[in-house]
Order: C-alpha cells, then structure tokens, then sequence
C-alpha cells in the first residue's frame, strides 16, 4: 500500500524547484553507492576507506531503543548522494538560475547584502554557492564546504575528522560517515576573532533524499566564531531523513558559538549528531531552535574536557500535530571547574509531543564542576503532551547539579488580560508563546530573531479554536 | 447627555453560584459613579462580567456600551469598542516587555497600514509614565513581571491614559497603594476625565473617592444596588459604616449566596 502523506498544516516554505539534478544515486545504501560517492567527489583513499568502515558500522549497529518512532523510516527507500551541479558557484551570478530562484524565495541574497560575512548554501548534497568576506580570509580563517576542504585542506581536515564523533557513535552517525555530502569548514588560526557571524543556509530539494552534511569547525587558541545555520525544506509526500554530524573542537581559551534555526517539513526525520570538545578555558554555546520535522532526535554535547571549560545549550522545540521533537543536551564534565547551563523550551500543540532528554555527567576528575539545568515547557491544548528525561551520571562528590523544570499552559487570566486590551486570541496567544521562547530569540543575530517570530507566529496561527 | 454606558438586569453566576442577582445601572457621558459596598457583594464579579472573563458566566441581562450590547462581543472586541477595565490583579507575562505590549495594543485599535511610528510611541509612553512618576526602566521591564502591587496598580493606569478609553472600569484600583501613590493615580484618572468618557469606580474605602470626585455613589449588596446617592452617600459610608444601610433594608448577610 502506498504511504500517506502525513497530514499536514500549511507549510510556508512547500514550494519546490524544477531543478534537474546531474547525478542521482537512486535508493538504496551499497558499499557501491558509497564507492561511487567517494569516486564521483574525487576523494583520497583514506576518506574512502573510512566511509566503507562506517557503511559496515551502520550495518552491524542496531536502532535506538529510544526515543521517537521511526518505524515508517526505511533506509531502503532514501536516496544517499544527489549532485545538483558539476561545478560550484563561486559569484552570485554564476550560480544556477532555478536553485537561485529557490534561494531568492528564501531570502537570501538581501540576507547576504546586510549581515553575511561569508554565505555557503547547501542545496542538495553539495554546496553550490559560497562566498566570504576578503577581511575573513586575510585573517587566516578557513569558511568552505568540507568537500573542499578535503581536498584544499587535507591535513587539517584528517587531523580532526571523526574524532569527536567516531563513526561508532551511533547508527546515524555510521550512516552520515558513510555518505557524507557537504556541510561546513571552518578553521579559525589562534588568537583570530570573527567578529560577523558567518552563515550557511540548507535546504533539502530532491524527493526521498537523505542530506548527510558534516561539519567541522575548528576554533584555535583564544579565537572566536559564531557560525549560524538556518534551514528550511519544502513539503513531500514520502518521508525524508536528514542525518548530520556536526564535530567542533574548541581549543584553549576559544569560544564557538553554534546556532541553528531548523523548520523542517512535517514529513522529516531529523536525526543529528552535534558534539564539541572544549578544552582548558574554552567555552562552546549551542543555540539550537527545533520547528517541524516529524520526529527530532537530537542532543547538542559538549565534552568539558579542559580545567575550567564552559558549555552552554540554550534551545527550543516547537512540536504541532503529528510531530515529535525529542531533544535536550549532553554535558559531560571531565576537568576541574568545569560549569555547564542548560536552558531548554518546549512548546506542544494540536496533538504534538516534546520530551527533553538531557544528560548531565561529572566525571572522577571533575572536581568544582556546576551544572545548571533549566526546562520550560508550554502546552498550548489539552491534546498535547510533554516529558522531560534527565539523566544524571556523578563520579565525584564536590559537583553542583540544579535541576529546575517547568511545565505550563496558557492560562485563561492571562489570555483575558491581553485580551481585555483589545489583542485577538491568537494575537494574545501569539504574544504569550513569544515571551516564554524570548530567552532564545534574544540571542539570535537580529535578522534570524526577525525569522524566528515570523516562524512562530505562522506556526501558532491556526493554534486557535 | 445621552446614555453612554447601561446594565440592565445584569445576572452571572461563578461555577453555578449566582453572583450578580440583577444588576442595573446606567451612566451618561462624562459621569463618574462609584460602587461601594463590603467585601463579598460582587463588586469584581460585575467588573469582571462586564469585560467578558470566561469563568463568569452572564445568565440574563445587557449591558450597552453607546447602544452596542457588548455580551455579543469577545473581549478582544469590548476593549476595541472602548471598554476597559483596571485589574485588581493584573497577570504577568514573562518575556514580553510593557513597551511592546502597550505598542500591540494600541495599533490594535488603529489597524493594520495605521500601526503608530515607534518614536510617537516612545515618546507618548514616556510622557504619561512622567505623569505617573514612573521610573522609565519600567518600559523595558516584562509586564508586570516582578512589579509591587502599587507598581502594577500604575501600570494599569497608564494602559488606560495611552489607550484611551470611553468607559474605564477601575477595580479597587487603591487597594495596596499609599498615600503618595493614590494621589498620583488619582490625578492620572482625573487628567482623564473629560466630557466623552465615563468611569466607574469599584471601592471599599472612600479614601480615593476624596481625590477623584464620583457624581454618583451606589453600594451594592448580595449582588445589586442597594442605595444611590451623590458623594454624600460616601461620606456617611465613611463616617458611619455600612450597618445602617443593612438595617434600614433588612438585610443581614450583605454578600451573595444568602438571598
């Protein structure tokens, strides 16, 4: 029997592109596929060794336990490797008219005239436009797809690849090592601060595909970044799995910040391996906003590895009908001093379901560490639920864990008070929902907390009556 | 003067208990009427139906505000038709600054195309937070969130002067506040008062009624109006408490639920 298409509420970015793809891998993962791949992007023998290893990974690894419910995700039915272009656009006006059309619809050029230090976007498996600021590059600061940087950069990219998520990790992990296409490079030299964040827009475009970026950033001693990344997908009618691995490494005394805005198709599995390492003094922030998708399964890490490090997750989840967004963070403390926050949103409607899952570890040597966790949630209806997961793991006595976490509704005094000054329902409730998730959108460089409320405020129209 | 405000017959009932037994009061434009009366009689729950709050239901009865029935509308509505009520107790909303709550509810009123520029805004807002000695943090600050309970009794006051409305409802707006910040709410409401707008003030103490000055002074008992007069009647509530009204009427439990 056929699938049915999920019901679905109206989704803004649903339009698609007539854009003829020049390879298509058809479905179905093979060591075939993945040799063709590797061979098709002119890989080094290593990188093709690794994503063998990792197809056999995968194969031996079972699914989680737990989790969301991907019963209706056949890996069969996905297609691993779509080149949109032969060749990449290195100006905006040498880059295809129709994927130019598709990114005019998002907005991104007028993006790129205000705020954009360095823009690549992936469309498909590759990315095909990418540009940078010439004050980046005289810096020393490396901004490219990683496929490039494979063959521009390959010592530093094998130096660092797969060593904060090992293809092992977990099954997701094994199949984006093994068919990783695209994602981001970054490599920051010491001491060197970016002071614009730079920004990569994703978009996945091709029916059943699978889009295994992988990104890798590299913030040397006493550097900065703050990379950002929002994506959107368009509607399908069957269901599309995107597995990304995303690897930092953030060196003594540096700081990364990474932030997303994904609003995914409601068809979409969205499975993601985010991990980073800080070592001595570093600090890594994750801002993470989760919107759509039909199940979300993802949990920024960060290993507090050096004496002092600092991680920080702030993050939300919007779940609507039919939707699962299994999210929350990993904080591992293995050195002294180590502290780590933790500020988790969620918001439920029409039947959608959140659950924070988060893992806060102390380990032997993490003497002084704190970690503080904070989870809010906003239920919108009675149909909708919420569950909040924490695990604990303490190997020394001198921690501190505050755990602190919330769950409430939209109460019928304050909706009458906002009301009573003359703002609609939604409007009232718009404005409710926009108050608990303004500790994240405060965060956001301005133009994405510009489309963030825009998203918001689609997404809870149609939340009344 | 015309009828700009009238509640005729007006019952409601909490949870099934019949609070407003009949309620009927009618205030022309430019008027100031105050309801007085102990703790208990249904002073709030004639507020709080009158605005529309979902947990009070209204049984019977109309009330008509420039001969619109204002049971037919949402809340949303009666407060764009020119209704507003000062809350006893204001909700706060976390994350959601005064300013930018002020600013939604006033291009509300103005509509789409017609949204007011942010520097008229600021400036306006700025302007009768002056007015209210206000400190202008409060601008910025979440609504109500964290205010004292004179601090949110202000606020309220300076929602009605910026959205300017033809029938403020102030629910024991002088409850928790001191002296010095009566006199200031006090002459917020007054710098109000003009010919098209109407009030009707919901006391226990005559204290405020020596600073805003009512026309008409009705007290009310288990859930209608018992006795109107001018402020007269205010003054020997003052001075002499509420037994002589109970004892003239026959009444012995002045709150509702006890017909």
């Amino acid at each position: 029997m056929a699938k049915q298409m999920p019901d679905m509420e109206e989704y803004q970015y649903g339009f698609r592109d007539e854009h003829k793809a020049v390879f298509q891998s058809g479905k179905g993962l093979t060591p075939e596929i993945v040799r063709t791949i590797s061979e098709m992007k002119g890989e080094p023998e290593w990188m093709l060794n690794f994503r063998l290893k990792s197809l056999e990974q995968f194969y031996k690894m079972s699914m989680p336990t737990w989790g969301g419910d991907m019963d209706e995700l056949d890996f069969n039915d996905i297609q691993y490797y779509v080149k949109p272009s032969e060749r990449q656009g290195k100006t905006w006006e040498e880059v295809p008219e129709e994927i130019k059309a598709t990114f005019d619809k998002l907005g991104i050029p007028e993006a790129e005239q205000k705020f954009l230090a360095g823009v690549s976007a992936q469309y498909e498996s590759e990315v095909v436009y990418h540009s940078m600021q010439a004050d980046l590059e005289a810096q020393g600061v490396i901004f490219t797809d990683t496929d490039t940087a494979l063959r521009e950069h390959p010592e530093i990219l094998k130096e660092y690849f797969a060593t904060v998520v090992p293809a092992a990790d977990n099954k997701f992990a094994a199949l984006n090592s093994a068919v990783w296409s695209g994602g981001s490079f970054i490599y920051v030299p010491k001491g060197v601060k970016c002071e614009i964040p730079l920004q990569a827009y994703f978009r996945i475009n091709s029916e059943n595909m699978g889009q295994f970026e992988r990104t890798l950033i590299i913030a040397d001693e006493g550097s900065f970044v703050h990379y950002v990344e929002g994506c959107t997908a368009p509607v399908y009618s069957t269901n599309s799995l995107h597995s990304a691995v995303v690897e930092i490494i953030v060196k003594k005394d540096a700081r990364v910040r990474y932030t997303t805005i994904q609003n995914w198709a409601p068809n979409i599995y969205n499975l993601v391996t985010k991990r980073a390492v800080a070592e001595e003094n570093a600090t890594m922030e994750w801002v993470d906003g989760n919107i759509g998708s039909k199940l979300t399964m993802k949990y920024p890490a960060v290993i507090l590895k050096g004496r002092g490090a600092k991680g920080m997750v702030l993050s939300i989840a919007v779940a609507g009908k039919g939707q699962h967004q299994d999210a929350g963070a990993k904080m591992i403390h293995l050195a002294p001093d180590t502290t780590s926050t933790i500020v988790s949103k969620s918001i439920s409607k029409h039947g959608g379901k959140v659950t924070y899952r988060g893992l806060a570890s102390f380990g032997r040597n993490a003497e002084g560490a704190k970690a503080n966790i904070k989870c809010d949630t906003l239920i919108l209806d009675n149909l909708s639920t919420s569950d909040t997961i924490p695990y604990n793991e303490i190997f020394n006595d001198n921690v501190t864990l505050e755990h602190e976490a919330t769950v409430s509704k939209v109460s019928e005094d304050q909706l009458f008070y906002l009301m009573s000054r003359g703002l609609s329902e939604a409007e009232a409730t718009q404005m409710i929902v926009m108050g608990f998730i303004e500790p994240f959108t405060k965060e956001l460089p301005m133009e994405y907390a510009v489309e963030m409320n825009r998203l918001i405020k689609f997404e809870m129209e149609g939340s009344i009556g | 003067m015309s009828n700009l405000f009238e509640i005729k017959g007006l019952k409601s009932e909490i949870e099934g208990k019949e609070i407003l037994k009949g309620f009927d009061l009618t205030i022309k434009a430019g008027e100031v009427h105050a309801i007085m009366g102990p703790n208990g009689t249904g002073k709030s729950t004639l507020a709080s139906s009158i605005m529309g709050h979902p947990k009070y239901e209204v049984t019977e009865g109309q009330v008509f505000l420039n001969g619109e029935d204002v049971l037919e509308m949402g809340v949303d509505e009666r407060a764009l038709a020119g209704l507003f009520l000062a809350m006893q107790y204001p909700s706060e909303i976390t994350g959601v600054t005064n300013a930018d709550f002020l600013r939604s509810a006033i291009n509300a009123r103005r509509g789409e195309g017609n949204e007011i520029s942010l520097i008229k805004f600021v400036r306006q807002m700025e302007g009768k937070m002056k007015e209210l000695e206000m400190n202008p943090e409060f601008m910025h600050r979440y609504l109500n969130e964290g205010f004292s309970g004179g601090e949110k009794k202000r606020n309220e006051i300076l929602q009605m002067m910026l959205l300017e409305p033809k029938l403020v409802i102030l629910d024991e707006i002088d409850s928790g506040l001191d002296i010095d910040a009566l006199k200031i709410v006090a002459a917020g409401v007054n710098a109000m008062r003009s010919e098209e707008r109407s009030f009707l003030i919901i006391t226990h103490y005559q204290r405020l009624l020596n600073y805003i000055k009512p026309d008409h002074v009705h007290v009310m008992m288990q859930g209608r109006i018992v006795r109107s007069g001018g402020p007269e009647l205010a003054e020997r509530l003052e001075a002499e408490g509420y037994e002589w009204i109970k004892e003239e009427l026959g009444i012995v439990d002045e709150t509702v639920g006890q017909a």
